[in-house]
């Protein structure tokens, strides 16, 4: 059965009422999701102190790097909004750029954050080393495993768009990917704040 | 290749083992070749396994929770059968396997019974109710029963291969860690827990989406019957409890795989933490199972004493009450593991006050049935025996919330005896109940009363005298999980308990012997009009089973009881002007094809094959952009199709006689089915 068997007021209408579904499924999602990194937060906050004689933050943290990812992020958060500004107006074109864009430096990020674990993997500080370090890598490698899915969303999305157009459904996905993509934004911001910040100071 | 996958996990090494792995190997095969040999497949196929139809989904969620009442039944037995006899001796079960069975029991009750017991309920009836035609996201509906599935079959293969958890359905560590635990009993555990964590979660947003968006025109939140508003509380809980035991889970695992420290007893880790994420999600689960029974049994009081349900309004808002107070309160399962006198008074506190509005609910049922003219049917039959049993589970509830008191019981028969005698009536018995009342709206017709009453009587009866002595002996002293004993005066009492357990065994087995006669007597007990009991609420409004599209034209709802009102003044099954076309959402394999790769992740994780996690892992990432990247999703049901459906049906009510039960007191002529054309 195809699309042309379906009567298109009706279709219009079920998509209509579909994406706005979706929308307020997809801010439920995000609540629990909230909730996951909270409950990683909460578990990092616990273990600081479970250092078992290892290296702590301020041996290990360097505010310079993670102040590059940091912006990386942000930027890439710009970025996406301007792919959705330019989704609003129909500007297929500077989607895809925009999105590409977001893309790369999405990569960057893990790229940095891969450097970043690995040089500490090398110095014998790897997530078994100790509780603490267990919560660190695990909390910020979620961080990081979100982030690399978006990146993944979003090469999905370029292809949509691409082949489809900005159709209202494939208007409405990237509107969600927007949402999670600032979400990992504001999660950061809590990896920073909470993480890098106290175990530096 | 295989990873740690050897021979050796065969279960070679015992013959009660072995005859485990025997009945379930030879029971799937025995159910395959039955379906090959009633050509069945295709229809099964096309029919149920790819649907996405609210209501079959949710026949499924309950098949599969009956399927595993009987493996959890089979456990229980097995360990009330060991203790009758294990005084100063061995018994018949070794410490090892014992273990397992009590791990495995509470596992699947807790995950793969209940929880699609529930779910299936929820499936089936509130879209109903809420006068709409699906739930918000069938795709995702599918993946969750799926991913349920998955999570079970992993523990049923645990039989076959390998062994399960011994450390309790709990899973506390350091004994659930990788030193103390190595083989994968444990993996088991927490891949099965993990799959079906997570489609719980998907199935608490879908149902809350649903909830909020998808109600009939009209009807407010105030208007909407009981049963939904404990789903939409249950649905809040789900969404945001479930994470908690997904984070556990996985914290765990990679303690055992990847050398972590978060809950070991040295290197920084801190095991407390353990037991706050479990049971951050623990509290809140118990109360995700006994809502929803709730609810049902806020709908069989009122159907079957004839009248409207007394204090709506404070039901609703001792539901909502319950379910922000379930997170207040967690630490009460481990008051005895060194938290300071103040905290464990506030947590006491926090968990006696829950008690006030349960009693609130319980006082609203009393009253509803006080005057009523009540029909002893089996759903009310259950309904009677909860409120009896639980204000006993609660009474002892309220004593263990006091921390003192619970120094005492912690971690005895006590304990065992309450939280059964708060799941059995407070949960299990409520999906009964629902079971006997909605059975025809899954099927088309009723369930045989006589064996549903035989069956009660035994359960009822058997859940008195296998938990009532546990109590005495929590008092004796008597540790749970225990394989073995010295004391000689205990044993009575578990003779007792065990005699209970038999009776249960024979009213499950008449349960069983009730679907089979029920199903044989179909055209007897076949449910015409779709209002089999004189019902309250939209769900009866609707065809036995109802029409894909459940409602022809969506009703408009203008207070409480919608149907009720509608029979009242002669607009039930009444014939619209104009019938119109309807989408309705293909099927589609998606979700058994999700749930076969969710299930290979977690069988190749358990025995470390990585190369095949990952390689199940792209393939589930592939099988979701596909799916998502769908836009054609609807077929359509052209108006005159809809309208041979609503003709048939409709002629049929007109041919019906009078429903099956006297209608109740007060019921006008207009709402009996024959003079509504
Ligand atoms: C149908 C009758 C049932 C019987 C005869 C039964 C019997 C038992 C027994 C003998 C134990 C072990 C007690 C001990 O540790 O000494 C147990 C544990 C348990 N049961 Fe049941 N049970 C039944 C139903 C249920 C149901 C319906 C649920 C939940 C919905 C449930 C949940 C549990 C849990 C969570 C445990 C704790 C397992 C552990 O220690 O890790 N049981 N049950
Ligand atoms: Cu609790």
């Amino acid at each position: 059965m195809s699309d042309a068997a379906l009567p298109a007021g009706l279709e219009a209408e079920a998509t209509a009422e579909r994406i706005e579904d979706k929308a307020f499924g997809f801010w439920i999602y995000l609540m629990t999701d909230g909730v996951i990194f909270a409950l990683l937060f909460a578990t990092y906050v616990v273990m600081t102190v479970g250092t078992a004689g290892g290296p702590t933050g301020a041996d290990l943290f360097n505010l310079t790097h993670t102040f590059g990812e940091t912006m990386l992020l942000l930027v890439s958060s710009a970025t996406f909004g301007m792919a959705s500004v330019a989704a609003r107006e129909g500007d297929r074109r500077a989607v895809l750029l925009w999105l590409v864009v977001t893309a790369a430096l999405g990569v960057g990020f893990v790229i940095m954050e891969g450097l970043e674990f690995s040089g500490m993997i090398a110095q014998g500080a790897g997530p078994d080393r100790s509780g603490f370090l267990s919560a660190f890598f695990t909390l910020v490698g979620t961080h990081g495993a979100h982030v690399s899915v978006g990146i993944l969303c979003i090469l999905v999305m370029l292809a949509q768009i691409a082949a489809r157009g900005l159709t209202p459904p494939v208007a409405s996905r990237l509107f969600r990917l927007g949402l999670f993509w600032h979400f990992l934004d504001i999660v950061w911001i809590g990896i920073f704040s909470i993480v890098y910040l106290p175990g530096v100071l | 290749m295989f990873g740690r996958l050897t021979i050796e996990a065969l279960p070679l090494y015992s013959a009660i083992a072995m005859g485990g792995a025997l009945i379930v190997v030879f029971g799937t095969l025995a159910v395959m070749a039955a379906i090959t040999w009633m050509r069945a497949w295709g229809y099964l196929w096309r029919e149920w396994f790819t649907s996405v139809d609210h209501k079959r989904i949710g026949a499924m969620y309950v098949i599969l929770a009956l399927i595993m009442l009987v493996r959890g039944f089979i456990d229980a037995i097995m360990m009330r059968t060991q203790q009758a006899i294990a005084v100063n001796s061995d018994g018949y079960l070794p410490p090892d396997h014992f273990d397992q069975i009590f791990s495995s029991h509470g596992t699947i009750m807790i995950f793969f019974m209940a929880m699609p017991f529930l779910t299936g309920l929820i499936n089936l009836v509130m879209p109903q109710q809420i006068g709409a035609r699906d739930v918000a996201f069938p795709y995702i509906n599918a993946m969750s029963l799926w991913l349920t599935a998955s999570g079970a079959a992993l523990v049923m293969v645990s039989l076959v291969i390998g062994k399960f958890s011994t450390a309790g359905w709990t899973a506390y560590p350091p004994y659930s860690g990788i030193d103390y635990s190595p083989y994968v009993g444990v993996d088991y555990w927490v891949w099965a827990v993990l799959l079906s964590g997570i489609g719980s979660t998907l199935s608490g947003i879908n149902f809350l989406v649903t909830i909020i968006r998808k109600r009939a025109p009209g009807m407010k939140l105030m208007f909407m019957p009981l049963f939904t508003w404990t789903t939409l509380c249950t649905s809040v809980l789900m969404a945001f409890a479930f994470p908690a035991v997904t984070v556990v889970g996985v914290l765990l695992e990679l303690d055992r795989v990847a050398g972590m420290h978060f809950f070991t007893s040295g290197d920084g880790g801190n095991m407390m933490n353990f037991a706050n994420l479990l049971w951050i999600w623990g509290h809140p689960e118990v109360y995700i199972l006994i809502l929803p029974a709730f609810g049902i049994y806020s709908h069989t009081v009122s159907t079957f004493s004839g009248r409207k349900l007394f204090g709506y309004t404070s039901l609703v808002w001792a539901t909502c009450a319950i379910a922000i107070l379930s997170f207040t309160v967690w630490l009460h399962h481990f008051f005895t593991m060194g938290s300071s006198a103040n905290v464990n008074s506030a947590f006491g506190i926090a968990t006696m006050i829950i008690a006030v509005p349960t009693g609130v609910k319980v006082y609203d049922w009393l009253f509803t049935l006080y005057r009523g003219r009540i029909r002893f049917t089996v759903p009310m039959l259950y309904t009677i025996a909860f409120i009896v049993t639980f204000v006993i589970g609660g009474v002892t509830g309220v004593l263990l919330a006091f921390p003192p008191a619970d120094y005492l019981m912690h971690n005895s028969t006590f304990l065992v005896a309450h939280f059964h005698n708060m799941l059995i009536p407070g949960a299990l018995f409520g999906y009964f109940a629902g079971l006997n009342y909605w059975f025809p709206k899954m099927f088309g017709f009723r369930l045989d009363e006589r064996w549903g009453k035989r069956s009660f009587w035994c359960w009822v009866v058997g859940f008195y005298l296998a938990f009532m002595p546990l109590y005495m002996l929590g008092f004796m002293g008597m540790p749970r999980r225990m394989e073995h004993y010295d004391v000689a005066a205990w044993q009575p009492y578990l003779v007792v308990a065990f005699l209970g357990a038999v009776l249960i065994l024979v009213g499950l087995t008449f349960t069983i012997v009730q679907i089979v006669v029920s199903v044989r007597r179909r055209a007897e007990l076949r449910d015409p009009t779709g209002d089999p009991w004189n019902g309250r609420t939209l769900e009866w409004a609707t065809a036995s089973p109802p029409a894909p599209y459940n409602f022809a034209v969506i009703p408009t709802v203008t207070g409480r009881d919608a149907f009720w009102t509608m029979k009242a003044d002669g607009t039930a099954w009444r014939r619209p002007a104009r019938y119109e076309d309807i989408l309705i959402p293909r099927n589609s394999a998606f979700g058994p094809l999700i749930g076969a790769i969710a299930f290979v992740l977690g069988f190749a994780a358990v025995w470390h094959m990585w190369w095949l996690v990952a390689l199940s892992a792209v393939l589930a990432a592939i099988v979701v952009i596909i799916r998502s990247s769908n836009d054609d999703t609807d077929r359509l049901l052209p108006a005159a199709e809809v309208e041979r459906i609503e003709t048939a049906w409709l002629a049929e009510v007109a041919a019906a006689p009078r429903p099956v039960d006297e209608p109740a007191r007060g019921v006008p002529s207009a709402a009996l089915p024959g003079a509504a054309t």
